[in-house]
């Protein structure tokens, strides 16, 4: 049982919920950056090898472009299927085999990034989907290579909807990253596992909700500035439309 | 400049399969302004694209400059396009990326070193009087300006040949002229070929040197204006000169006359009268500047049959001035019409009142 009045249960407590902080921070941080580096090129991939785009044929391969397009789309409904829980059993051996051991924070990271891989694909697959199909004509008349079409007219017109989902996915990995605890793994659902539920202290669940919350908020807010820096803003998005019918812009 | 040679393309198979281009040929000879008229679905814009390889036909050549365009892939292609810019409807800029930036692509496209694409760039955007708002954003710019933008970035790479895909066609009516006037004066400037596609034929009439008409992916008829508007029943010079429906007048014959140049001012319908004795009744004229030349075509009922109205179309043709005569049953117009697109401009300066 708790108890509030030992002198040693509130220094504990916030230390717990720090180290629970970091550790969650730690998992969630790792397994996005890896999950970005991965994704965002299947996801462009993903979309670009469909027939019509800009890498139908890669290598002036037709075939190789349907095979890749077939492969990745097939594994990442495999992946996104799969319940977590059941996935992050199921990667033990090769987690093991990565990393040498499968228990603790560390390699509670691969079944976290191997989850979010292909949501996050998704999510690019969805921005590049997105970007005006006359943007690619433009950039072909102008007879841009592939890589600079995705590095110029692409990813610039696609920044914002990734950003955006990009936190969406990140709150994802930190919902997913409280069940980690099932193999070991640390973090703020391991510290209401532990706490909370096993010892009996509503203290720590609070503790642990009011964190998450407030993470997940910061992620939210941090990310949609970072999404309408790098894109259009709603105000110009009204001239953008206006532009559209040939209307001159109003000057503010 | 421009050799388009028996081209084909469709889309689909079987029953469902859509002819876009049914063995097309077009030439445009090098400095023109051509431009390719037609409704929607007539597959112009198809036609277009063959001549960058936006779009392959199935069978026939593009031949651009003596170069096999249709038989060019890869970097052959890329360096190719270097030579052919491409304007769009739409602008198709890039929006998160600054107007400059968008020129840059162009630039970064065909190579240029790093520290020139930038001067280049505004050097660019000076032709076509924007270089003020090289770091504004294109959603910060006019649907007129977009398409400055559009232009300056599609001749960075300073290419020989110009396409323009329905360019004016989001614009307003005064844009419209700005935008026009610019091509032309650009294609003068930096000797450009252009062909342009569009379904208004102000468009043809205030810039273009020679036109064709396409419809369900064949061109009907092509030539330069001049041959055009002299040609009988000639659909294009229908439409830049709308003298309207002929409606048959028992007892009379109808001939359009139609003059161009020197032979606009003189006086042969009055002459003709006198010659004949005839009392000329006028049921239509349309007097037009077409490619910088004052053109016209009146519409005459003439008292008589076919003899007379041979005789007096003779006459005409001693004048310099060409006639045909009219049955009043053949006479259709184009559907896109320059009607048409005034009802299109009237809607847009509708729309401009709220704002």
């Amino acid at each position: 049982m708790i108890d509030v009045t030992s002198p040693t249960f509130w220094p504990q407590l916030i230390q717990v919920l720090l180290e629970g902080t970091w550790e969650t921070l730690y998992m969630v941080g790792i397994a996005m950056v890896i999950t970005t580096i991965v994704g965002l090129p299947l996801g462009i991939v993903l979309v670009g090898t469909e027939r019509g785009r800009f890498l139908e044929a890669p290598f002036g391969s037709r075939r190789l472009g349907q095979a890749i397009n077939a492969v990745l789309g097939f594994v990442v409904n495999l992946g996104r299927s799969v319940p977590f829980i059941v996935l992050m059993i199921a990667l033990i051996p090769f987690t093991r085999l990565l990393l040498g051991s499968f228990i603790g924070t560390g390699p509670a990271i691969v079944p976290l990034t191997i989850v979010a891989i292909p949501f996050f694909v998704r999510v690019v697959e969805i921005a590049v989907r997105e970007v005006d199909p006359g943007l690619f004509e433009a950039a072909e008349s102008l007879g841009a290579s592939r890589w600079l079409l995705v590095r110029r007219v692409l990813l610039p017109q696609a920044t914002p909807a990734i950003l955006l989902g990009a936190a969406t996915t990140v709150t994802s990995i930190i919902n997913f990253s409280a069940m980690v605890g099932v193999v070991g793994g640390g973090g703020l659902g391991n510290v209401a596992l532990t706490y909370g539920m096993q010892r009996y202290s509503w203290l720590h669940i609070v503790g642990v909700v009011i964190i998450l919350f407030v993470l997940v908020q910061l992620i939210q807010w941090a990310f949609t500035l970072l999404a309408k820096r790098a894109g259009i803003e709603p105000a110009k998005r009204r001239r953008v439309a206006a532009a559209e019918t040939g209307v001159e812009p109003v000057k503010a | 400049m421009i050799s388009i040679e028996h081209v084909s393309r469709r889309f689909g198979d079987g029953p469902d399969a859509v002819v876009a281009l049914d063995d097309v040929s077009i030439q445009v000879a090098r400095g023109q302004i051509f431009g390719v008229v037609g409704q929607s679905g007539a597959g112009k814009s198809t036609l277009l694209r063959t001549v960058n390889a936006l779009e392959r036909p199935d069978s026939g050549r593009v031949v651009v400059d003596g170069v096999e365009v249709t038989a060019l892939t890869g970097q052959a292609l890329r360096t190719e396009r270097h030579r052919i810019g491409m304007v769009f409807q739409h602008f198709n800029l890039v929006g998160n990326r600054t107007v400059a930036q968008n020129v840059e692509l162009a630039l970064e496209a065909t190579g240029t070193a790093k520290k020139d694409r930038r001067p280049k760039a505004l050097e660019m955007l000076d032709l076509v009087g924007l270089a003020h708002k090289a770091d504004d954003k294109p959603a910060q710019l006019s649907g007129g300006q977009r398409q400055r933008v559009g232009i300056a970035r599609a001749l960075a790479s300073g290419p020989d040949v110009l396409l323009s895909d329905e360019a004016t066609s989001a614009l307003d009516p005064e844009t419209t002229r700005q935008i026009l006037d610019l091509i032309q004066r650009l294609s003068r400037e930096l000797g450009l070929t252009v062909l342009l596609i569009t379904h208004e034929m102000d468009v043809v009439k205030r810039i273009c040197d020679a036109a064709a008409l396409m419809e369900d992916g064949r061109v009907i008829e092509q030539g330069t204006l001049e041959q055009l508007i002299t040609t009988p029943h000639s659909r294009v010079a229908a439409e830049l000169f709308p003298v309207g429906e002929a409606h048959g007048i028992p007892g009379h014959r109808i001939v359009d006359v139609t003059y161009a140049g020197l032979s606009a001012d003189r006086p042969v319908i009055a002459q003709l009268s006198r010659d004949f004795g005839l009392d000329v009744s006028i049921l239509g004229a349309a007097l037009e500047t077409i490619g910088g030349v004052q053109a016209g075509r009146t519409r005459l009922a003439i008292p008589g049959d076919e003899t007379t109205s041979r005789r007096v179309i003779d006459r005409l043709g001693d004048h310099g001035v060409t006639a045909w005569e009219v049955d009043p049953a053949t006479t259709g117009t184009i559907a896109t019409s320059a009607s048409a697109s005034t009802s299109a401009s009237t809607s847009t300066t509708k729309a401009e009142v709220p704002a």
